[in-house]
């Protein structure tokens, strides 16, 4: 199921689709964020936003109008 | 034997332990400074290497890539693109956190593509059995062209091998381990073919950085390979795609994580430090322990210092031959020191608090926690660092604005830190706090006084987020809105580097803040002991002359000639003449020159209004502070520092803007002397009306 990382669920992963890379600074791409590449959801900051991610093994804080913009093919949760 | 040093560069992401690699290499060896015209910190530090070889250790600021979007990557790239500096590295170690090697690696390839000879140092290598990682050396060492130090800063292993790897350094590669060129052959080519003399990759840098490149024209090289914005990012990601696809491959076979045995404490940590309740609750908490704790903790050496000096003023009165320059010393030079080191028991445990929290990893939570709340008042997440650092000085917490992606926030936390209370306003309201707030306890444990600062703490957050507020409705600022923050591991904090940083920062400001200091000191002891007209000179014999009638005794006499000495020195005309501007606010011509006087650094205040008590003064045991006590209105013979003067002072005090330093420094970062000019003006017309206000209602 295609989704953006804005809608994923507190501990679902998801694999980086292609993005419109004219709205995703290069930064957090140099920080992992490429297509292809697999996307956690660790934490929600109490407000809602912004979003506490592990992206290809490294954890970074994005706001949702960031989050928005990147799609990813939802990884159906196996059990652990 | 070696008569030059070898110039060592530590390059690295942040939050993976090079400065941590730095002090181990260095030990208390360093210097720190700025980079010429631009105000990013320089730490060099030297280390004595096997062999009787010297090096020089520069530890450059962290950086994710050599794609730089702040000052500070800028000056990594701007060093390293140019061979002629005489910092230019020798050799470049690449410092990595074993635990996020992959991206870590991704600003190795590009060092190495510089052609560089660099050495990859694997640092948190006792880690590594808890996350169940392990490497193979030789294997990463072959495909990544380089020698590998695998070292823990923090337990102190492997910095040896890593020295001795230093020393050897001709031997080590400094063959780019990746072609990147694949991306866009063509474009590469022609490139290549109209520079032939330069290397490709510090070619692509100076096409898509704004950064200074000495040796080449850098517009003959953008007007025939320019491209499109949008058409060169798409190409850096090609870039970033194929290094990472490099790495990924590399990793494939030389690293191994075993995620069974990975014992993980972040998660648990994130769940209660950033849960919606206990995540503020334990923030505050902090908050609270710092300040209550910075005013009761450092009240007693801040008093010891304050009579040690008293005390000296005394002696060197008493045993020096008198005379003008026993007069310099005891009442200005010594006076003057003393109102420096004061300051220091009350920095050091800020900067103490401050760096504990940086190390932890703790910040970046802070960050996280306070992101939406923040931006509602036109600020980001981000911009609570620098009001946090604040309350040790606005210039670095200034500085630290620099991480902050959207312009438009960033130059609102910029405007708005000042009113955070820094360090330099501590002394002016202790000393007031102490002279009009009893000293009592509420509820038997929470001291007033203590109460009575941490308001002063509130005020200042609370009118440095209201001001963003309104600026934030009033600045048309256009500018794209990008927040990335890294969410590091949590590390306990190492002592030594707690300390080293604690230790360089309280030198910094005593050395730095401390020659003004002294310096108007001296200025103002002769401004105070000398004076124009006969209201001066003949002091003594218009004293004699007014108390014909009642002749006083040796000691009055001497008081009532020092005070009309002072009152006609230049520096007692100058006050005599603002006196109608603050006496609304409740101020003498006394105070009135400790305002000017700290007009370019508010901390000068003390140390004003120590000189002018101490000139003349017959009784040099007595503290600063009993004579502000003892001071009295000659015509109502009501108290100076009184509860409603004491309030005034505090709140103009609250909001002035009384430090040349931070403005200077906001000329800088904005690049224009239209904020600073703002902030001047705004802030000092509040702090005029709020302690007017104040005053008027009080007395």
């Amino acid at each position: 199921m295609q989704t953006t990382i804005h809608s994923l669920k507190k501990g679902q992963k998801g694999i980086i689709l292609d993005f419109d890379i004219d709205v995703i600074p290069l930064k957090l791409l140099e920080m992992g964020c490429l297509p292809g590449n697999e996307v956690e959801l660790l934490q929600i900051a109490p407000f809602g936003d912004p979003l506490y991610l592990n992206i290809n093994g490294s954890h970074l804080a994005i706001r949702i109008e960031t989050a928005k913009q990147i799609g990813v093919e939802l990884i159906k949760n196996k059990q652990k | 034997m070696s008569l030059k040093n070898i110039n060592v560069a530590l390059i690295g992401n942040p939050n993976v332990g090079k400065t941590s690699v730095f002090n181990q290499l260095t030990g208390l060896n360093q210097q720190v400074g700025n980079y010429p015209g631009i105000t990013v910190e320089k730490k060099m530090g030297f280390c004595r290497l096997p062999n009787n070889i010297k090096a020089n250790i520069l530890d450059l600021p962290g950086t994710y890539s050599l794609n730089a979007s702040s000052i500070d990557e800028s000056v990594v790239i701007e060093l390293l693109l140019n061979k002629n500096d005489r910092l230019y590295p020798d050799v470049a170690l690449v410092v990595t956190d074993v635990e996020n090697l992959k991206r870590n690696l991704l600003l190795y390839t590009q060092i190495k593509d510089l052609e560089i000879p660099t050495i990859l140092v694997i640092n948190m290598a006792d880690r590594m059995e808890h996350k169940g990682i392990t490497l193979d050396i030789p294997y990463l060492e072959e495909h990544l062209k380089t020698k590998i130090a695998l070292i823990s800063s923090r337990k102190g292993y492997g910095i040896e091998e890593l020295k001795n790897l230093i020393v050897s350094y001709k031997t080590i590669s400094s063959e780019p381990c990746l072609n990147a060129s694949v991306i866009d052959v063509d474009y590469f080519n022609s490139l290549r073919q109209a520079f032939p003399n330069q290397l490709l990759y510090k070619l692509w840098l100076v096409i898509t950085q704004d950064v200074n490149f000495l040796n080449l024209e850098r517009n003959e090289i953008r007007s025939s390979f320019t491209k499109s914005h949008s058409d060169l990012k798409r190409l850096q990601q090609k870039e970033t795609i194929k290094r990472y696809q490099f790495i990924n491959d590399v990793l494939k076979l030389g690293l191994k994580v075993d995620s069974s045995i990975a014992k993980d404490y972040r998660s648990k940590l994130d769940r209660v430090l950033t849960h919606k309740i206990w995540g503020y609750v334990i923030f505050f908490l902090i908050l609270f322990v710092i300040f209550q704790s910075i005013f009761q903790w450092s009240k007693i050496p801040m008093d010891f210092i304050d009579s040690t000096f008293a005390a000296l003023s005394t002696l060197a009165s008493e045993h020096l031959p008198s005379g003008m320059l026993t007069d310099l010393i005891s009442q200005g030079i010594i006076p003057g020191i003393g109102g420096i080191l004061i300051f220091i028991p009350q920095i050091a445990f800020l900067f103490l608090f401050i760096s504990i929290l940086e190390e932890s990893g703790y910040m970046s939570r802070v960050v996280f926690l306070m992101d939406k709340i923040m931006r509602r008042f036109g600020l980001s997440g981000k911009s609570v660092v620098p009001l946090i650092s604040g309350t040790a000085c606005a210039i670095p917490a200034i500085m630290a604005t620099r991480n902050i992606e959207n312009w438009k926030e960033r130059l609102i936390t910029i405007l708005v830190t000042p009113f955070t209370t820094c360090s330099a306003r501590l002394p002016v309201y202790a000393i007031i706090i102490g002279l009009v707030i009893p000293d009592t306890y509420v509820l038997g444990i929470l001291n007033v006084q203590g109460l009575t600062l941490m308001l002063l703490y509130v005020i200042g957050f609370g009118t440095a987020i209201l001001a963003a507020y309104i600026l934030n409705s009033i600045l048309k600022v256009k500018g794209k809105t990008f927040f990335v923050v890294e969410m590091p591991n949590y590390k306990l904090p190492m002592f030594k580097n707690v300390a080293i940083n604690v230790i360089e920062k309280t030198k910094a400001f005593v050395f730095g803040a401390g020659k003004i200091i002294l310096a108007i000191s001296v200025i103002l002891w002769f401004l105070a002991s000398y004076g124009p007209g006969k209201q001066f000179k003949n002091a003594e014999k218009i004293i004699l002359e007014n108390t014909k009638a009642h002749p006083l005794s040796p000691t009055e006499f001497d008081n009532a000639v020092a005070s009309q000495k002072l009152e006609n020195s230049y520096i007692g005309l100058m006050g005599k003449t603002i006196e109608p501007v603050i006496s609304p606010l409740g101020y003498d011509w006394k105070i009135g020159i400790a305002i000017i006087s700290s007009f370019a650094a508010r901390e000068v205040f003390v140390g004003t209004l120590a000189t002018i008590y101490s000139v003349g003064g017959s009784d040099n045991e007595n503290t600063i502070k009993n004579k502000m006590a003892e001071e009295v209105n000659p015509v109502t013979g009501e108290k100076i520092f009184n509860f409603a003067s004491g309030i005034s002072l505090l709140m103009f005090y609250a909001f002035a803007m009384q430090c040349a330093s931070t403005l200077a420094i906001t000329k800088k970062e904005t690049n224009s002397w239209k904020w600073p000019a703002g902030q001047l003006v705004f802030m000092s017309s509040l702090a005029y009306v709020v302690a007017l206000i104040a005053f008027q209602i009080l007395k």
